[in-house]
């Protein structure tokens, strides 16, 4: 990570004040995976979290295993009853010294007081994981009331409505802030469109309410259009959301690449992995400038199935393809997606959530023979 | 006789009358003024000659078009309403003023969608918003039910949504104390959450409803929705014959787009209730289906729930009526005026479930105005109560 030509040296001594500015633009530009550790494994922070989020990363770590995925894991369990902040922040610090995480997700208990923040959002916010990235996509295997969805939703995971800043000034009325910044929603924008040439995506679409919120999510929407101006090749175009939460119901083939604020963008993209077949199937990743967390797209803990042997554990193992695209490990990232795919395409092979009657180990098991039977680089089942 | 004209003489000249029929304009009189402020369900008074009068508001886009059907309809049904039109197309504030004094003399109004300004200038007021702030409309009422002539993608869904109407994310209070950095300001009360509660429940009750979900985002918005959600809570403790639980707004909306069919009847706040009443009405068919009612504790204002303005279809003769039309009976129904909106109604869902006659949002190939004239054939054959066609 601090591998810097002398050139750069040289610009660093030169401007002290926008070192930080630079620094960041520079690992933008040339970003680079965390450093393998002595022996060319990389280490990578598990957060087990709760519900089902334990059972399916020790599914990850076994398919890990059985594939020899050159990846430890430093396990680093987070308590969600306790209302100190310990271990949150030992896995925060775990997080910054491995610099990529896989979690599950962390119940945030209703009956504590207001002033326990969420696990979660406390990690994303302290992590300044500033993109959420969910790809939904139409699985062939999987009947759906829709078909070729192929929509990427981007949405702001620093600020918004989960700020957390509420108060009640006068006893009986609350007031919640929801804060939107011009500079978050630049950096989202640019992101967005970053990530849509790379990927080779024709229209970008922001998803707003600025007939309502005219200051807040006018901003955000001068932004986008600003950033926007920067990528002719990419179309560009604006719908409220209570629109586009219509037209993703009849009709979500129109959508695109969708880049959007924090509450909309949960809503939406709940939406969107409904449309394709449930929270088992979409794996969510958040970036931000130095680290990068992956995770369910949905962020359920599905306490009522935990322990059950019932849970998809398709969206997670997606999420861990994710991870190794990350690290660069791209051939055992092609491998185990492939091999998650075709077993999802086997219909017999669906857990519950989908209409089928497999159990997760079975799922699991089946994609173990399919990498084994497609390959040399795996250990005994 | 001669006492009761003379009180009827002196009414007409010194206030608007206030009772129903001739004869008992004078004892109607004084019971109607005090009844008025402690009664929510008075229906405003007719006017002399037994004909209620209504404020019009065509709005911009389709809704002039459709409100002229609906007023169409209304002269060939003979039904005992005129509507007093208010047009609100320029920005000026007056112009909103008259239309809500309009309704505020007339107690009830039909509207259609205005333009709101564009939304890339940065404007402090919010010219659709102030109807249902000034008026108190509190409560927003969506039916979502699933016709027998539509194909939609699921089947069976029969949904309320109560959405409150003048508070949450809609408060329009927003500032700039940084440059760069904007504070929305989304309000909670005690009162108003409890009151949209309320309603949500006697409404539910009233239509033999057995189960209200409240829709929230407590995890996050803990202060804010876990005030909403206590009321809620309190208010469900005193209707015990009535179920109650409580979904995230992520989690309902994929539960919408999956398994509708679970959902009874749905309270929620501002924002939410936006959200999920266009995805519910994505999911019976669109748009052009879905009524909305917005109740006060004083006022009723009808429209179509998703608000639309349907700008680009235009004076084309090719939006769909239903809604408007569907709206116009809610508002004979909030006028006791039940047998015509029952036979209107089901003029106008009959003709939906002849599939020939649909407009093109739900892929038919008809026209607004073949629509509305089978519409009306239809009341024709069923009953003697027309003008001529």
């Amino acid at each position: 990570i601090f591998n810097l030509s002398p050139s750069l040296e040289f610009v660093l001594i030169f401007q002290p004040a926008g070192v930080r500015v630079l620094y960041s633009l520079l690992w933008f530009c040339v970003f680079q995976p965390p450093p393998a550790r002595y022996g060319g494994r990389h280490t990578v922070t598990l957060i087990p979290g709760d519900g089902i989020g334990p059972e399916l990363l020790s599914h990850v770590r076994e398919l890990f295993r059985f594939c020899c995925v050159p990846v430890d894991f430093e396990v680093v369990n987070v308590d969600s009853t306790m209302t100190s902040e310990d271990d949150i922040n030992d896995a925060i610090t775990a997080i910054r010294r491995n610099g990529v995480a896989l979690k599950g997700n962390i119940e945030t208990n209703h009956n504590l007081p207001p002033s326990f923040i969420s696990r979660n959002n406390l990690l994303r916010t302290s992590l300044d994981l500033y993109a959420n990235v969910m790809h939904c996509q139409s699985l062939p295997g999987v009947r759906t009331r829709h078909r070729n969805i192929d929509i990427i939703i981007i949405r702001e995971n620093t600020e918004g409505e989960y700020s957390s800043l509420e108060h009640e000034s006068v006893s009986g009325v609350v007031e919640c802030l929801k804060i939107i910044t011009r500079t978050n929603s630049l950096r989202i924008a640019d992101y967005a469109f970053r990530l849509a040439r790379e990927r080779g995506r024709r229209r970008v679409t922001a998803v707003h309410k600025a007939n309502i919120m005219s200051l807040g999510d006018g901003l955000f929407l001068q932004c986008c259009k600003e950033v926007a101006a920067g990528y002719q090749d990419i179309a560009f175009d604006a719908m409220i959301v209570d629109n586009t939460t219509m037209q993703l119901v009849s009709k979500p083939q129109q959508f695109d690449v969708m880049v959007m604020p924090n509450l909309y963008g949960n809503v939406v993209s709940n939406v969107c992995a409904g449309l394709v077949g449930g929270p088992g199937l979409v794996p969510g990743a958040n970036y931000g400038t130095d680290y990068a967390v992956f995770e369910c797209g949905t962020r359920n803990t599905g306490k009522s199935i935990a322990d059950g042997n019932i849970a998809n554990p398709t969206a997670m193992l997606l999420a861990s393809c994710l991870l190794l695209d990350h690290l660069r490990l791209h051939a055992y990232a092609t491998m185990i997606r492939r091999a998650v795919i075709a077993t999802v395409t086997e219909t017999r092979l669906h857990t519950a959530d989908l209409g089928g009657q497999g159990s997760t180990s079975d799922v699991v098991q089946s994609i173990m023979k399919e990498i084994q039977s497609t390959g040399p680089l795996t250990q005994n089942i | 006789m001669a006492a009761s004209s003379a009180v009827i003489s002196m009414s007409k000249i010194i206030q608007p009358i206030w009772g129903g029929r001739l004869a008992t304009t004078a004892k109607v009189f004084g019971a109607t003024v005090s009844s008025r402020r402690e009664k929510s369900t008075v229906p405003p008074p007719a006017k002399y000659g037994g004909r209620h009068t209504v404020t019009l508001i065509p709005g911009d886009g389709i809704g002039p078009e459709l409100l002229n059907h609906v007023k169409e309809l209304f002269r060939f049904s003979c039904v005992p309403v005129d509507f007093e039109v208010v047009n609100v197309s320029s920005a000026t504030e007056d112009d909103i003023n008259n239309a809500i004094t309009a309704i505020r003399r007339n107690g009830v109004a039909l509207k259609g969608r205005r333009n709101s300004l564009s939304a890339y200038t940065v404007s402090p007021i919010c010219v659709s918003l102030s109807h249902s702030t000034s008026l108190d409309l509190y409560a927003n009422v969506m039916h979502c039910k699933s016709l027998p002539g539509v194909q939609t993608r699921h089947n069976n869904i029969d949904i309320m949504i109560i959405r409150e109407n003048t508070e949450g994310e809609y408060s329009s209070l927003e500032h700039e104390s940084v440059s760069g950095v904007v504070e929305c300001l989304k309000i909670i009360t005690r009162t108003n959450s409890l009151r949209i509660a309320e309603y949500a429940f006697k409404l539910a009750r009233e239509k033999g409803r057995k189960r209200v979900t409240a829709v929230h985002k407590a995890n996050i918005m803990k202060l804010g929705d876990g005030l909403f959600l206590q009321c809620c809570r309190e208010v469900a403790a005193g209707y015990p014959d009535i179920a109650f639980d409580a979904m995230i707004v992520d989690n309902t909306t994929m539960q919408l787009v999956s398994k509708p069919q679970q959902f009874d009847v749905m309270v929620m706040p501002n924002l939410y209730g936006n959200v999920v009443s266009n995805v519910c009405a994505g999911l019976v068919g669109g748009p052009g289906l879905v009524p909305g009612a917005n109740y006060g504790r004083d006022y009723a204002v009808f429209e179509t729930a998703t608000r639309n303005t349907g700008k680009s279809i235009a004076d084309r003769n090719i939006a769909n009526p239903t809604a408007m039309l569907l709206a116009s009976c809610m508002m004979l129904d909030h006028l006791k005026l039940h047998d015509y909106a029952t036979m209107i109604r089901n003029a106008v869902l009959t003709t939906m479930n002849e599939t020939q006659l649909h407009t093109a949002d739900i892929g038919g190939q008809g026209t607004t105005s073949e629509v509305v004239q089978a519409i009306m054939r239809n009341i024709q054959s069923k009953g003697p109560l027309t003008s001529e066609l």
